[in-house]
């Protein structure tokens, strides 16, 4: 919530290592990881099943401790960042609290950082506006689709205005066609509120239609074998997804995929669920 | 959505008080039919109007009194002097167990949701008391009880303590279970809000647990009832659903009408209080369909 002071990066992640220690064998999940995110960026991070994005992304926010090397936010230690309020999560499930009517799910961070009820409402009713849920203010989670219980997910992680969005494949869960909507949607609310994104996907045309950069990274231990920059033009939109500079970056981006050892990403969702929710 | 399919609540609930009713109906057909085929010879004015080919000594006017004795019974005054009904004397004995189990029932609720809440918080405390929470339910209330009461004295007191006894423990396994049942995503986001424990526990942990605070209730609402009226005896109160079910027991080969009509009463009662909680979580619970429907 609170403004960073300077314009270095947002993210500066050095030397990042993790390993786990599951039933006596240590798996090491992340290997020298080093990546600088800038102010306003785009970025998602992408690799085969079990690669350690999800670990990785779960560093950055500081809900695990890497084992080694040190992560930055807003040019705080990334405890320090989250005491300060600086992230926005969205998680692939919705996570939603079924007693609280939409409304009063998008309010939760603002009654928890002790905002005044006026400012609370205020606040609710524009998130709800940007992610265009107006009228289902009123409703109950259950009573919306996978997608817009997602927008509501989204709206609420935008309420406080963290400087830093973490989505966890956001929409991993929902059918192609949604997916597609909800992409352009981040893309305008990205747009729109100028806040830095990091987002973790399977997908590699979702990546290249959002991103502004793409990390590349191997299966296990996981790595950042390259960083693909996206400079499609923007805004982004059905245009982009025909064209042929996009397709390019596909192929550029499944091309680094191959050479870093990972599979076709696309076909690993499943398993990675599996495989990364045992590890954490 | 699934709203939809389903018939409205009013009809919904209609139907179920219908088919409790024809339920009752039938039980008593049935205990008519038993006394019908083995039960003691039916006499009007000294006549003997039927007589039944089978003997069954359960079936006896002793054992199973006639539906509409039991009945008539309800509409006379408890003893030759009394100037209320039977009825109206259990309707009152029955309201002062209910406060007395509604008491236990409370308290015990407190209980096992701060024993629950302590647990989840301090690993420390649940592994220290979690065995004595259990061995306390291993113990026989009968055993319990007559030390409770020598502890406490007689009077309301011991009753409402074997009422909580008999209540906390449903409520502390079943918030346990409920404390910890959010998504770890659910805490993960609480955490990247960097909200306190307290936070995590009003916003989060308390409203998931609900549901299952809920069905502990239920089970407590009729455990606080047996647990006032098993406490009534040894305690020494003179009133409640327990001293009239003693008292009518005593009286059993004379009058045993009184001890059905007596029975009767404490069903009554727990139908009643269940659905009281029953009640409350169907209200609570609205904007959760599918804990609503437990």
């Amino acid at each position: 919530m609170s403004e960073p002071p300077g314009t270095g990066p947002v993210v500066r992640l050095a030397g990042i290592g993790k390993s786990f220690d599951a039933s006596g064998s240590p798996t090491e999940a992340l290997r020298d990881i080093n990546l600088e995110i800038g102010r306003g960026e785009f970025v998602s991070l992408i690799g085969p099943s079990g690669c350690g994005k999800s670990t990785l992304l779960r560093v950055i926010g500081d809900l695990t401790e890497p084992s080694g090397g040190t992560v930055e936010v807003n040019g705080k230690p990334a405890i320090r960042a989250r005491l300060d309020r600086d992230y926005g999560m969205v998680f692939q499930s919705p996570t939603l609290f079924e007693w609280r009517k939409v409304a009063d799910n998008v309010r939760l961070p603002l009654e928890l950082f002790g905002y005044d009820r006026a400012t609370q409402a205020e606040r609710t009713r524009e998130m709800l506006e940007l992610v265009g849920l107006t009228e289902f203010a009123d409703h109950h989670p259950y009573q919306l689709s996978g997608g817009m219980q997602q927008r509501v997910a989204i709206a609420r992680a935008l309420a406080f205005s963290p400087s830093l969005l973490l989505m966890d494949e956001p929409f991993g869960a929902l059918d192609e066609m949604t997916r597609e909507r909800m992409n352009s949607e981040v893309l305008g609310i990205w747009e729109r509120t100028g806040i830095t994104v990091v987002f973790v996907t399977h997908s590699i045309p979702e990546a290249v239609f959002l991103s502004s950069r793409v990390a590349i990274m191997s299966a296990r231990p996981g790595r950042i074998t390259r960083l693909v920059d996206i400079d499609l033009p923007r805004p982004r939109g059905l245009e982009t997804r025909e064209s042929p500079a996009y397709f390019a970056h596909i192929t550029q981006v499944r091309e680094a995929l191959r050479a870093g050892g990972g599979l076709e990403p696309d076909l690993g969702s499943v398993e990675r669920t599996a495989a990364e929710g045992s590890i954490g | 959505m699934t709203a939809a399919s389903t018939p409205p609540p009013r009809r919904r609930r209609r139907t179920r008080v219908a088919f409790f009713v024809l339920f009752f109906v039938g039980l008593l057909v049935l205990w008519e039919a038993l006394k019908f085929i083995g039960g003691d010879p039916v006499r009007v004015d000294g006549q003997v109007l039927w007589d039944p080919p089978l003997k069954i000594a359960m079936a006896s006017d002793i054992n199973m009194p006639h539906v509409w004795s039991i009945f008539g019974r309800l509409g006379e005054p408890t003893t030759g002097g009394s100037p209320e009904t039977l009825a109206w004397y259990l309707t009152l004995q029955a309201l002062y167990t209910w406060r007395e189990a509604f008491i236990g029932f409370a308290l015990g609720a407190f209980l096992g949701i701060g024993l629950a809440t302590a647990f989840v918080h301090f690993g420390l405390i649940e592994r220290a008391l979690v065995p004595y929470v259990v061995a306390s339910q291993t113990i026989p209330i009968v055993a319990l009880a007559p030390l409770i009461v020598y502890l406490v004295g007689h009077n309301v007191s011991s009753v409402v303590i074997i009422a909580t006894y008999l209540s906390f423990y449903p409520v502390t396994i079943a918030m346990l279970r409920g404390l910890r049942s959010p998504d770890p995503r659910a805490l993960e986001l609480m955490r990247s809000y960097a909200a306190g424990r307290w936070a995590v526990l009003w916003k989060v942990r308390f409203p998931a647990s609900l549901p299952y605070l809920f069905t502990a209730l239920k089970i407590t609402a009729t455990a606080s009832i047996v647990g006032a009226i098993v406490g009534e005896g040894p305690g020494g109160i003179q009133a409640g659903l327990g001293r009239a079910i003693l008292f009518f027991a005593q009286q059993y080969t004379v009058a045993p009408e009184k001890l059905w009509g007596a029975i009767l009463f404490t069903a009554l009662l727990g139908i009643i209080f269940y659905g009281v909680v029953r009640g409350a979580e169907v209200r609570i619970l609205r904007s959760r369909p599918e804990a609503a429907a437990g």
